[in-house]
């Protein structure tokens, strides 16, 4: 999986990070990725004090450009951003041009006309942080792209995981759900393969074609199988939303066969770490005593996210030092 | 007073008459008077020396959008047709998309017309196959080919309804045309944006799939069989697609092909390696490695029976937009001899005399144009072709009105360097830079 290329960061950026832009998971080194989480856990520091700001982006403008409806991530760079100090303004597509038929680009070289020091990016359609990029001088975060892929959502899983079982190798991830349709599968495939571990991935074959037997992971329809002896498991959201619906029949035949329930976490690691990206559909893709349980680390991802969202921003906008 | 061109010392490379040798070439008036090793010159007869270069019958490329009527700021008869010469085409069959559809002969003599006053190079309509392409009603297909269609096509969208594919080609065996399909099952691609595979899993892009082609070029054979009427199946671009099409010639049914450039020279990796680049977006797409293989293996064994283009000129705003929202379609005219020189000939796949078999004899035999050959008698239409000169493909200054290229850039070996129409010389590369 090589041949994809960005411009090197003309900026001098601390440590081994020599991006312009985070647009996926894939292109990663692992020590590029290792590098965003040891900076994340320091920016985790920041969180914790009584005056959670330092001025390290101070006088930078980070636009949160969302296509697509999301509150969680939107709000988690924006706090990330404003605990560095940067000026965030959101362009949210309700209220943006775009609902007066403005084309993308049009969107795009007005933002740039406004230089911009970073732009975080959701939008439905693959590929469209990458269209950006060709137009602008700022900095691009892919924060969801159409099922491309969310790096910063890997990213604060693979932090979540590190605090808690101390390590990112050597481990079995299990991702269940539509994984087809899904940029956090992705994302996470990509991140934990490169780190050392194993990824089972396991849902209904419609959400789960052949081609990922291609794909560095284990392929299961059985959950049961996908949850033996796993560290931890990534529940997605089924994306009802989206056009799912001719791929299976029921969605309690989804919950029988793939919701993750408290009967099936018998098959996982004691101490295994349940995640979700979020928003969940309780009691269709996890039930309720599973996503408030003991093991579930769900809340302290959303902590996480703001600590990597700060990382990320402040390697690429190249904070001098880590604060 | 008579006109008369002199071709001096090309390599004529003629299937026809199984010749490929050196020859000069008499034009009077338009017309071929003489071909021999050694003609004398006339004091009056402008000469051109062809002197390392290939002299071939004039080449035809058989898919071709001009777009006129109705989408002018795309491409018209004039700037397609000028990019069709520039590419070393005599002649373009015009596909019947355009608005209006050409599917009354009204619309075919309106382009018919329009090519004689500003065509470059010969036009030859293709009409649709059902009123408006809407896949219901069939067009008034005698009176079609009487006003000049040469063949039918619903291009761009496939035949839905077996029933309706099956009476028209029952109906247009009075014509003596083919029915040209773009084969794909639309409930497998609906949505898709490239190849499913490998490649749209990894960027995350709707997929359509190699049998959305296979299935539909199975039914169209059986079709063939059914009717005994001639179906030619366009831009093949999977190997299954491929081994049908052997096995239906195999079985002797009527059944003929066409491949594209691009799709003999790139496959989905691009997608993933230029990403996201809509200049890569077709329909078929760019399929696999092994899928441009069969495409060359197709070519070159006789299964596929003709290079075509598909040129499909887009506005820059119908491509500079998110990969799943761009138009389907890339320009090809000027690349696809030089794309066949420098991918098949130049790397020992396919002959020469394939080569020109394919842009010649093959698209005329298909479409029922009389057959292409450098003989006394016949129209004066030939392309020359410098078949070692590097150039680079430059598609800022392409005589198309549009800019949707995935070749701009490329260098290659070899080109068409002359292009002559009725003995009229209306190409050629103004300067040479030694290769």
């Amino acid at each position: 999986m090589t041949g994809r290329t960005e411009p090197a960061s003309d900026m001098t950026s601390p440590g081994r990070w020599h991006r312009r832009h985070l647009l996926a998971i894939e292109p990663l080194s692992r020590e590029e990725i290792l590098t965003v989480l040891d900076v994340a856990a320091a920016m985790k520091e920041v969180s914790q004090r009584d005056v959670k700001k330092v001025p390290a982006l101070r006088g930078k403008t980070v636009v949160l450009l969302f296509f697509e409806p999301s509150t969680r991530t939107r709000t988690s760079f924006e706090i990330a951003a404003k605990r560095l100090s940067a000026d965030t303004v959101s362009f949210a597509v309700s209220t943006s041009s775009v609902s007066k038929g403005e084309t993308f680009l049009d969107t795009v070289l007005n933002l740039q006309a406004m230089a911009p020091d970073a732009i975080v990016v959701r939008h439905r359609s693959a590929g469209a942080p990458y269209f950006i990029t060709n137009y602008i001088d700022a900095c691009v975060i892919n924060a969801g792209d159409g099922s491309h892929e969310h790096p910063t959502q890997a990213l604060l899983d693979a932090m979540t995981v590190r605090e808690r079982l101390g390590r990112l190798d050597g481990l079995k991830v299990a991702i269940v759900g539509d994984i087809l349709h899904s940029r956090v599968a992705r994302s996470n495939i990509f991140l934990w393969h490169k780190v050392g571990s194993e990824v089972w991935v396991c849902g209904p074959p419609t959400l789960l074609p052949p081609v990922f037997r291609q794909w560095p992971v284990r392929v299961t329809y059985r959950l049961e199988e996908a949850l033996e002896g796993a560290d931890v498991i990534i529940v997605l959201r089924l994306q009802l939303e989206r056009h799912v619906s001719l791929r299976f029949p029921s969605i309690r035949e989804y919950f029988q066969r793939y919701g993750l329930t408290r009967e099936r976490l018998k098959y996982a690691k004691a101490g295994v770490l349940i995640m979700h990206p979020g928003p969940m559909n309780r009691g269709i893709e996890i039930e309720s005593e599973v996503a408030d349980g003991p093991d579930s680390v769900i809340l302290y991802q959303v902590s996480n996210g703001i600590a990597v969202r700060m990382a990320v921003l402040y390697l690429l906008l190249g904070g001098a030092t880590v604060p | 007073m008579t006109e008369r061109l002199l071709i001096r010392e090309g390599r004529v490379v003629d299937p026809t008459q199984g010749l490929d040798d050196f020859r000069d070439i008499l034009i009077e008036d338009g017309v071929i008077r003489e071909v021999a090793p050694r003609l004398p010159t006339f004091p009056e007869a402008k000469t051109l020396e062809a002197r390392g270069l290939i002299v071939a019958p004039g080449f035809i490329d058989m898919h071709v959008h001009l777009r006129e009527p109705g989408e002018e700021d795309k491409e018209t008869i004039e700037t397609g047709t000028r990019a069709a010469a520039a590419g070393g085409f005599t002649a373009v069959a015009c596909m019947a998309n355009t608005t209006p559809v050409n599917d009354t002969a009204a619309v075919t003599q309106w382009i018919l017309e329009r090519a004689r006053t500003v065509g470059i190079v010969r036009v030859y309509p293709v009409a649709a196959v059902t009123r408006g392409l809407r896949g219901e009603e069939l067009t008034e297909m005698g009176e079609l080919v009487d006003a000049g269609a040469v063949a039918f096509s619903d291009d761009g969208r496939p035949i839905r309804s077996t029933q309706v594919l099956r009476c028209a080609l029952e109906y247009s065996r009075m014509t003596d045309r083919v029915l040209i399909d773009h084969c794909e099952d639309p409930d497998l691609t609906q949505g898709g944006a490239m190849n499913e595979g490998y490649y749209s899993s990894l960027l995350g892009l709707p997929g359509i799939p190699a049998e959305a082609e296979a299935i539909a070029v199975a039914r169209d054979i059986f079709l063939a069989r059914l009717t005994e009427a001639p179906v030619h199946v366009a831009h093949v671009s999977t190997r299954a697609a491929v081994e049908l099409i052997r096995w239906a010639k195999q079985k002797g049914l009527p059944v003929t092909a066409e491949a594209t450039p691009h799709h003999f020279t790139l496959s989905d990796r691009a997608v993933y390696e230029r990403p996201y680049d809509t200049n890569l977006k077709m329909n078929p797409p760019l399929r696999t490695d092994d899928d441009v293989t069969a495409v060359v293996e197709g070519l070159a064994d006789g299964t596929i029976d003709a290079i075509a283009s598909d040129h499909a000129p887009h506005r820059l705003d119908d491509k500079r937009v998110e990969f799943d929202l761009a138009a389907f379609g890339v320009i090809g005219l000027e690349t696809a001899v030089a794309l066949a020189l420098d991918r098949l000939v130049h790397t020992g796949r396919l002959s020469l005399r394939r080569m020109v078999e394919l842009f010649t004899v093959g698209p005329a035999r298909i479409l029922r144009l009389p057959t292409p050959t450098v003989a006394p008698g016949r129209p004066a239409d030939l392309t020359l072709i410098d078949p070692d000169q590097a150039w680079t493909y430059r598609v800022a200054e392409s005589f198309s009105r549009s800019r949707n290229s995935p070749f701009d850039g490329w260098t290659f070996r070899g080109r068409a360097v002359r292009t002559i129409v009725g003995g009229q010389v209306v190409f050629e590369v103004s300067s040479q830079p030694a290769g």
